[in-house]
């Protein structure tokens, strides 16, 4: 029998007793939350959980906010948090679960994700990053990009190719790889903002104990798509407020600066708020249908809409501010460590949503997988299913 | 009549059990006596409206009385199962008088007092009386009605684009002085059907010489505005219904048509069309469920809830049709197969009750998003 919600929150009650936020460090209060089962309470007992339902975390944390207690930063740890930590749980060892779960969720060890290649992108299955067998370790060569937060990663997830005999999907295996290791390079990736958000991560000889495969040889494909598909699950969680994303900045803008107002303008800014205001809806409806249990198929299309709306509402708002709309805040390469779309001003917003159709899946991409999984509509004929990944085109 | 507000704090964006109940319901009678062939047929008559099944509809599963309190001979239930009702009436084209009897009149007459109103919306709520509003369709909330005058009880003026007046038994009638009740079938009363875009929702002219009228109430602006908010706020749901069929249909269709040598829904330049329209589908059904929600709760929000969803709902309807008649080709573009009439419905029902320009100007106001 699973906990309800009200033994949750007694639960949660006698925890801050035992560890009262105000005179317990950060370090000991998350620790002491992770082994009490409330840092992830739909995860295993001794692995952070209590095996209660999803949806009642949202009770222990409204109890911790509430008692003011520290959190452990989730956005400094999105990949770790998102992506990698449910696939540990899925195909992780007993002592993969044990040595990386706790250290990842305190944020004591953050993540990256080694997956998109330069000659692999919307096709990741494509990629060409070498791991070869060498008794108890896997020797990797390869090249990777568009990884974040690599500058500050201890470890990352890494998909390689270990047999380029067999079609693409078949030959690839998993690995959790130690970002410390002599043979990794992590460069700064500048993007057209300026900054250097993304890294180019170079593979060279690297060595990967055995013990840190995740999944069986060759299964790595399938081990990817559960983090893949935790990547589209993570979208959609929270409640959002009217004028909640980079619509509220412009909206705010035009409340204060009449001056700046034109009718062509102004048809404009009032489609793009009701096409926001409908997007946060449909989130909204999605969130609802995920408490009640019935997680409809609205999530693969979130993304979609976001993309193209954050492009439109952040090119709307360079051409609002006129003359001021020339001008850019900063030029100078940064490395950020949380990345905020509605951050800086909007020459930036607006740069920077342009990544927003590429990152996570392209949109194209993603109209495909609405299509298909979705509609039920059949696919493309394939001529890459049953070749050799060594005889495919690149 | 004075009405409550609520602030709504979390819309409920979800179907009921009941009100999924209903649904299936609804549909079971519709594949039953409503299929598009038999209102294919049915247009090209001077009888569009179908009698039968809007007796079925309202006075054997009593849905003409959805929005009635039970104590004024109504069901008691609320705009989300109405909104239920009409996304099913959408889906099949169903030319029965529901969003011009059984919301925009009925809603007239809620924000009326007295015995007179309260025969007439007992009637109307029964079903077996059709009572429509004497405004054009295209009227918007918040517009001024002064084409019928009334002196001394008799009422002069004549009132063009009337959707459903063919089949009105009791017209409701707005003038300077007043809402009147007046008898469909009363000496001075003439009805012309015009030759409509939409046959499925047939408009006509309505005159009235001297006809004789019972008042409803004083401030019929009153009672106008609530009928036409409701009813934009409602026919939302019906362009969802439209949208989701035109899109079931259309993936179907694109599944089981080959050219070249495979089904032409493989193509990614369609999957992506398709994809797309189902995106806005799934939006419209977020907007629909919230202004039906607004509506049922009385919220603070409802206005805002109403004039966002017409904004975004009412061309999604249409670019569905537009595009379920272009992915279906030469037999899209045919009299025998039913896009058209999905497609005049849409266009029709986009200009109805406010276009999607008129709601955003009203949206603006709304959200001090003021113009320059």
């Amino acid at each position: 029998m699973s906990l309800d919600a009200a033994q949750l929150r007694d639960r949660t009650k006698e925890f801050l007793t035992a560890h009262p936020p105000a005179s317990t460090s950060r370090e000991d209060f998350l620790s002491a939350r992770f082994d009490a089962g409330l840092a992830w309470v739909h995860y295993p007992e001794g692995l952070g959980g209590l095996d209660a339902p999803r949806a009642l975390q949202a009770v222990v944390e409204a109890e911790l906010t509430a008692a003011g207690a520290p959190d452990n930063n989730p956005r400094r740890n999105g990949i770790g948090l998102g992506m990698a930590a449910p696939t540990i749980l899925r195909y992780g060892t007993e002592e993969q679960k044990q040595r990386f779960l706790k250290p990842l969720w305190v944020g004591e060890e953050v993540w990256c994700q080694l997956f998109s290649e330069p000659g692999a992108g919307s096709d990741l299955a494509a990629l060409g990053t070498r791991a070869v067998r060498d008794g108890d370790t896997w020797v990797v060569n390869g090249q990777k990009v568009w990884t974040s937060n690599a500058h500050n990663a201890r470890f990352a997830i890494l998909v390689t190719r270990t047999d380029p005999d067999v079609p693409k999907h078949k030959g690839m295996t998993y690995f959790v790889c130690d970002m410390t290791d002599p043979g990794v390079e992590v460069r700064p990736l500048r993007q057209i903002t300026g900054e250097a958000e993304f890294n180019e991560v170079f593979l060279s000889d690297v060595r990967i104990p055995d013990a840190h495969r995740l999944g069986e040889v060759g299964d790595g494909w399938r081990v990817a798509q559960t983090t893949l598909n935790n990547e589209r699950v993570s979208i959609g969680g929270m409640r959002v407020p009217r004028e909640g994303g980079l619509v509220g900045i412009v909206a705010k803008t035009w409340r204060e600066r009449p001056e700046l107002r034109t009718q062509d303008l102004h048809q404009r800014l009032v489609k793009l708020w009701v096409e926001a205001e409908v997007a946060r809806l449909t989130s909204e409806r999605l969130r609802q249908q995920l408490v009640a249990g019935h997680p409809g198929p609205e999530g693969a299309g979130m993304k979609l809409g976001f993309a193209r709306l954050n492009q439109e509402i952040s090119g709307l708002e360079v051409e609002l501010l006129g003359e001021e709309g020339l001008l850019y805040d900063d030029w100078t390469l940064r490395r950020p460590e949380i990345v905020d779309f509605a951050g800086r001003d909007a020459g930036y917003r607006y740069l920077r949503a342009k990544g927003n159709s590429i990152e996570g899946g392209t949109s194209e991409i993603l109209l495909n997988i609405v299509a298909e999984r979705v509609l039920g509509l059949p696919s493309e004929p394939r001529t890459d299913k049953d070749v050799a990944w060594k005889d495919l085109a690149r | 009549m004075t009405t409550t507000t609520t602030t709504n704090t979390e819309p409920d964006l979800l179907y009921s059990e009941e009100e999924e109940a209903l649904r299936s319901a609804v549909r079971d009678l519709l594949s039953d006596h409503c299929d598009a062939t038999e209102v294919l047929a049915r247009v090209d008559t001077d009888a569009p409206h179908d009698r039968e099944l809007w007796k079925n509809l309202a006075e054997t599963m009593g849905l003409a009385g959805l929005l009635v309190p039970e104590d004024k001979g109504g069901q008691g239930a609320s705009h989300r199962e109405a909104a239920v009702v009409l996304e099913e009436l959408g889906r099949a084209v169903a030319p029965v008088p529901y969003l011009t009897s059984a919301v925009i009149a009925t809603e007239a007459l809620l924000a009326c007092e007295g015995d007179e109103a309260a025969t007439v919306l007992a009637a109307l709520a029964s079903g077996r009386s059709i009572g429509v509003l004497t405004v054009p369709l295209s009227a918007a909330p918040g517009q001024d009605f002064r084409d019928v005058r009334e002196q001394g009880g008799a009422l002069t003026g004549r009132v063009t684009g009337v959707a459903d007046a063919g089949a009105a038994d009791v017209f409701l009638v707005p003038t300077a002085s007043g809402l009147f009740a007046v008898d469909a079938g009363a000496e001075g009363v003439t009805v012309e059907p015009q030759v409509s875009l939409d046959r499925t929702r047939p408009l006509a002219a309505v005159t009235f010489a001297g006809a004789a009228g019972r008042k409803l109430t004083d401030s019929a602006a009153t009672a106008v505005r609530r009928a036409l908010r409701a009813g934009a706020g409602m026919l939302v749901s019906e362009q969802l219904g439209l949208a989701d069929w035109l899109l079931t249909e259309t993936v179907r269709y694109t599944k089981e048509r080959n050219q070249f040598n495979r089904p032409v829904g493989s193509f990614q330049s369609l999957k992506h069309r398709l994809a797309q329209l189902w995106l806005e589908t799934v939006n419209s059904r977020a907007a629909a469920r919230n202004a039906a929600d607004a509506l049922a709760a009385n919220s603070e929000d409802a206005d805002i809830a109403v004039a966002v969803a017409q904004a975004y709902a009412a061309p999604v309807a249409v670019h569905a049709a537009e595009e379920a008649l272009q992915l279906h080709g030469g037999i899209g573009m045919t009299w025998e197969h039913p896009i058209h009439l999905y497609l005049k419905r849409a266009k029709a029902d986009s200009i109805a009750l406010g276009t999607a320009g008129r709601h955003r100007e009203e949206l603006a106001e709304l959200v001090d998003l003021r113009a320059p």
